[in-house]
């Protein structure tokens, strides 16, 4: 027998005004990404036999670092809610999923900012 | 007493069983769905590869000349196939799962029409997409 409130037993455990924030965003990033995509894509594909005196030229285009920054967050935004909620899925120890969903957060994060300084550095010198 | 719900234990819930398994019959719909969370979680990688193929742009024309050869040979061909299909599949069905979430096209004749419109249309578009690389000299 517990001597805790009802309240006590939910603090902490889910939704405090939020509980749609998740689900939003993805569906942002989501929206965000059919433009991205589409360029990204069909940009890619022209530049399949290129040398990297023209990549890095393509990559510098201030239009095109500005779009491939806005691509790589939105795709690792989006990319970090769907592997979260895989591993919410189907990882079922409570140890192993708090390992697997810092492990993925630190990975998105890292791969985010090393993708955004590259094309800066790209760009930039 | 004979089963007592303490707030230390996790109670025995009823669970519903899991997807794949003699319980459900597998549909069209369902495969799709599992395809669009495969192919998601594949496209996680291929972001990181887009990182690493960034980085060493970045580094220089040393480290973008080793990678490059990797990704021009037989095998890196077809992972870019794979993943320019799997970014086609994730657009086409996320485009069906948007309109979904607008409450459109919920019925099954509807979502088995718009799903074979995905599998049709991405693949279409990768073997445009890959016309055209090739054709870009």
């Amino acid at each position: 027998m517990s001597y805790r409130s009802p309240l006590g037993h939910a603090r902490g455990l889910g939704s405090a005004k939020q509980g749609t924030h998740h689900f939003w965003i993805q569906r942002v990033t989501a929206v965000a990404l059919i433009p991205l995509t589409l360029w990204f894509v069909f940009s890619l594909a022209r530049l399949t036999s290129a040398d990297f005196d023209v990549v890095s030229w393509w990559v510098a285009a201030p239009s095109v670092a500005v779009a491939l920054m806005l691509f790589i967050g939105c795709a690792l935004y989006h990319s970090l809610l769907g592997v979260q909620v895989v591993i919410e899925d189907y990882v079922g120890s409570e140890g192993a999923k708090i390992v697997a969903l810092l492990l993925s957060k630190f990975v998105h994060v890292v791969a985010g900012v090393a993708g955004i300084f590259a094309v800066l550095k790209i760009a930039l010198t | 007493m004979s089963t007592p719900a303490t707030s230390k234990t996790t109670p025995q819930r009823p669970l519903s069983p899991f997807m794949i398994g003699p319980y459900y019959k597998p549909q069209m719909t369902s495969m799709l769905s599992i395809t669009h969370r495969l192919t998601g979680l594949g496209l996680s990688f291929g972001a990181i590869l887009l990182v690493t193929w960034l980085v060493c742009l970045a580094s220089g024309v040393d480290c973008y000349n080793t990678i490059v050869p990797h990704l021009t040979a037989w095998y890196g061909k077809v992972v870019l196939v794979a993943f320019t299909w799997a970014l086609l599949y994730h657009f086409c069905n996320g485009i069906r799962h948007l309109m979904w979430d607008l409450g459109k096209g919920l019925d099954m004749p509807t979502a088995e029409k718009t799903g074979w419109g995905v599998i049709v249309v991405s693949i279409l578009v990768t073997a445009g997409v890959w016309a055209l690389a090739l054709a870009t000299k």
